[in-house]
């Protein structure tokens, strides 16, 4: 089942929600997202930098010829800790037909969801915004916040693609 | 043995493809009051080589206008008829009448034929009364008169071992003419086979016909008539062929033969000038017969020529596209592979697997370049494009009744096939558009105090991180309150308040046309949407610049996707930064005495007496750990639009070409930055946009000021 890409509202959106997540963790909270916007699971090599650009715009990378952003999602909502090693993990994204990687704490897990088990999120504080928040899905005894990661990604404050297209697709 | 001649048809389009092209562009470029000989001996050739190739494959249609578009030509290059424009224009006819029926034999079939009448009486006007009816009698039936059979007799020498049954080639040649054996080869002696021909093919004709049977050195075929009598051959010269005999006169008066260079070579027997492909030699035909006399220099001469063109040719080769796409997407597969290989590797030990190790790093270095390489194959000249367009205006700017003068810069720029293809329709769209709106007749442009020819500019250049093509043209320019009264009469939301590119861009509507007459060059309102979808498609886009009585500029911007750029990597602290080699002017390490600070705001250098502002590209890019003091680094001086900056680098890395990556694909516009490429160990660099940085030179503030309002 294809996501739609823009889903205005968390309650109308229980048809086009994702069946199958990606658990990331940035911090102590736990996110989902759509597993078919993942492209790939790769480790944190070296980036080019780009002057000028926002500070959790880590650069671009090489990703097999094609130049691709690296997001810090860790810096972009100041939870957890941004350094990088060994087992940093970066989650390459397609999205809009653009490829971008995101900068993530770890990835835990890939949940199957059933058709009611994403939950209207309550109005509470996350570092992500809540009109970016699909809801929440519990996985076991732990709770996951499904994050609608294309809206997220070419919102205006990722400043990852220029203005225009923004309003093209809003 | 039969063979089968349709296997080298495509070989025939292709090459007569490319003479057509050669002929056009010679036949456009020819001085008409000074025609240069070698140039009309080229276009010659390529009629002739046409025509060889025609008969030889039975395309008689083609033959046959070839023929009489050949008679004509030599006589201009023998001098004994005077270019004119209008036998330029009849020449040029031929050559789309020509094409039109490669395309028609290509697509199995045969043109109609009303149109190559209509060429071919266009051409016959141009021959001497006497001289009409023969030659295309010759061409297409039977000789007409006694003098000139068009039938020649040809002696032909046919190594020994190069038969297997001189029947089967007897049998063979009857298909072209008579053939009777004259003395049979001896393998022993080596002596070969002669035979002698009754045939209407030319000595030219047969040998390439041969070719295909036997190996090219191991026969020659001679013209009798020429054998007889080479010692009279100034004759040729002297009293030009009867008409009836022009195919003799024409072919065998090549000049293949003087006096000495035919006695030698007959005798010696293995001379090269007759294998398949000599069509080169026509060169000498023309030579006076003084320069005959003095045979050998004139001989060797063209000799040397052909020498060089063969090794031309020889250089490049045909390949279908598809292939190279193929190999393209292969290449990428196996990067693919290449990269999840190497993953796998950096879990291993270094220590216990250096060697495996070396060879992923290995494997990892060739494959990218493997991968360059493959993708620079794609990339052409927009000269290919550009080329037509000298046609184009030639034959509007007579059909409009205009006067134009066509400019091409940048034809070597280099950009992607598939773009190359797509934009030829936009193109020649636009140049239409300049030629049939914007350029004025001449007594207008008098009127309006412009000279009365129009200037027309095709103009091709890098520009940050894209390629653009301009058409420019110094005509009347849109007409604002005309295109804003046509919106209105079209019902589409406008107002006078609107800015100048807003209305601009109104003529890309469908079916948007201010013309008030429609010509069937322009006008049907079909036209700019078209150009702009096209454009758009390949992710460009069009825009217009104009001012009214001034001109129009219509550009055209593409991404550089695929382009390959020539690039000067420079260090800047710990990060590395690809200068287009294009615009840099050179580097240089500045003495203390003539670096100056102007007022506290910015360095300037004096080199040899000129000051340039100094850019200090780590504060542009905020680049920590590099060298700001201008005397211990280097300046690099690039100049863009006529000025010129020194840009503040740490260290010059290299020189090399560059695969250029748009940043725009996956990120957004930097400003100041042209794109990304990809170096050799895998790293990103990104490329900088050296107009961008020369317009912005006094500071960074500038270009931050800039990025933040826009």
């Amino acid at each position: 089942m294809e996501m739609v890409d823009s889903i205005d509202s968390t309650a109308s959106a229980g048809k086009s929600l994702p069946t199958e997540l990606l658990v990331f963790s940035l911090g102590d909270e736990a996110y989902g997202i759509d597993i078919l916007k993942v492209q790939e699971i790769r480790g944190y090599d070296a980036v080019t930098r780009i002057a000028r650009a926002p500070e959790f715009i880590k650069g671009v990378i090489n990703l097999r010829g094609d130049i691709v952003p690296i997001v810090d999602l860790r810096l972009k909502f100041g939870i957890g800790e941004a350094s990088y090693g060994p087992f940093t993990v970066v989650i390459i994204l397609n999205l809009l037909h653009r490829t971008v990687g995101v900068v993530v704490d770890g990835v835990s897990d890939v949940i199957q969801l059933g058709a009611d088990a994403i939950h209207p999120a309550p109005q509470f504080g996350t570092a992500v915004d809540v009109s970016y928040i699909l809801g929440l899905a519990s996985a076991g005894d732990s709770m996951v916040i499904v994050v609608d990661i294309a809206n997220l990604m070419s919102s205006g404050e990722m400043g990852l693609m220029d203005a225009a297209l923004n309003s093209v697709q809003a | 043995m039969t063979i089968d001649l349709s296997q080298f048809h495509q070989v025939f389009f292709e090459e007569t493809d490319e003479h057509l092209a050669s002929m056009e562009s010679l036949l456009l470029a020819i001085d008409i009051a000074q025609p240069d000989a070698e140039d009309l001996n080229a276009i010659f050739r390529a009629a002739h080589s046409i025509k060889g190739g025609a008969a030889t494959f039975g395309f008689s249609d083609l033959t046959e206008l070839t023929h009489i578009l050949e008679n004509l030509l030599d006589r201009v290059r023998k001098g004994t008829m005077s270019l004119t424009t209008a036998l330029v224009d009849a020449s040029l006819h031929a050559k789309d009448a020509l094409a039109e029926m490669l395309a028609a034999h290509r697509a199995g079939g045969e043109a109609d034929p009303a149109g190559r009448l209509a060429v071919q009486a266009e051409l016959e006007a141009f021959l001497p009364a006497g001289g009409v009816a023969a030659p295309v009698a010759a061409a297409t039936v039977l000789p007409a008169a006694e003098a000139g059979p068009v039938s020649h007799q040809l002696y032909l020498e046919v190594g020994a071992g190069a038969v297997d049954s001189i029947d089967s080639l007897l049998e063979q040649l009857g298909r072209e003419g008579e053939a009777t054996l004259i003395s049979a080869a001896d393998p022993e002696r080596d002596v070969p086979w002669v035979l002698q021909m009754q045939t209407p093919l030319s000595v030219h004709e047969l040998s390439e016909t041969l070719g295909f049977v036997l190996p090219p050195d191991s026969f020659h075929v001679v013209d009798a008539h020429i054998v007889e009598e080479d010692e009279s051959f100034g004759l040729f010269d002297a009293i030009e062929p009867p008409a009836a005999d022009a195919e003799g006169g024409a072919d065998a008066g090549f000049g293949l033969f003087e006096p000495l260079a035919a006695g030698i070579a007959f005798e010696e027997g293995g001379f090269g000038l007759f294998e398949p492909l000599a069509a080169a030699v026509p060169g000498e035909a023309e030579a006076p017969a003084e320069a005959v006399a003095q045979a050998s220099p004139v001989a060797s001469a063209p000799a040397v020529h052909r020498a060089v063109d063969k090794a031309q040719a020889e250089s490049s080769i045909r390949v279908n596209i598809e292939k190279v796409d193929l190999l393209l997407n292969l290449v990428g597969e196996l990067v693919i592979t290449q990269s999840m290989l190497v993953q796998s590797a950096s879990e291993l030990d270094a220590a216990a697997h250096e060697r495996l190790l070396n060879g992923v790093a290995m494997l990892q270095r060739n494959s990218r370049e493997l991968q360059e390489a493959v993708m620079s194959i794609r990339m052409t000249p927009i000269a290919s494009v550009f080329n037509r367009f000298p046609r184009v205006i030639r034959d509007l700017t007579a059909k409009l009744d205009k006067q134009v003068e066509l400019s091409m810069l940048g034809e070597h720029t280099e950009l992607d096939k598939s773009f190359i293809e797509k934009l030829a329709d936009p193109l020649t769209h636009l140049v239409r558009n300049s030629l049939d709106h914007g350029i004025e007749t001449p007594e207008i442009r008098v009127a309006k105090g412009k000279p009365a020819v129009g200037r027309l500019l095709l103009r091709a250049y890098h520009q940050g991180g894209s390629i653009v093509i301009e058409v420019t043209d110094d005509g009347a320019g849109l007409n604002r309150e005309r295109i804003l009264g046509k919106a209105r009469e079209r019902g589409l939301a406008v107002n006078d308040g609107m800015s100048d590119s807003e209305v601009w861009s109104l003529i890309f509507d469908p079916g948007f046309s201010t013309a008030s007459v429609v010509t069937d060059v322009s006008g049907r309102g079909v036209g700019m949407d078209v150009v702009r979808r096209n454009i758009q498609s390949m992710g460009g886009r069009v825009d217009i610049e104009s001012m009214l009585d001034f001109g129009t500029t219509i550009s055209i911007r593409l991404p550089l996707t695929l382009a390959i750029l020539d690039g000067m990597s420079v260090r800047i602290g710990r990060e590395i930064y690809i200068l287009p080699l294009s615009l840099v002017v050179e580097s240089l390490q500045p003495r203390l005495e003539d670096v100056k600070n102007i007022s506290g705001q910015g360095m300037v250098v004096n080199v040899r007496g000129e000051y340039l502002p100094i850019v200090p590209l780590a504060e542009l890019f905020e680049i920590e750990d590099a060298e700001r003091r201008a005397t211990s680094a280097l300046l690099v001086i690039v100049e863009s639009d006529a000025s010129r900056v020194a840009l503040l680098v740490d260290d010059l890395v290299g020189q090399q070409q560059f695969v250029v990556k748009n940043l725009e694909t996956n990120y957004h516009k930097v400003d100041g930055l042209a794109g990304a490429t990809i170096l050799g160990d895998g790293q990103v660099a990104l490329i900088l946009d050296v107009t961008t940085i020369v317009r912005n030179k006094s500071s960074a503030a500038t270009l931050r000021a800039m990025s933040e309002i826009s």
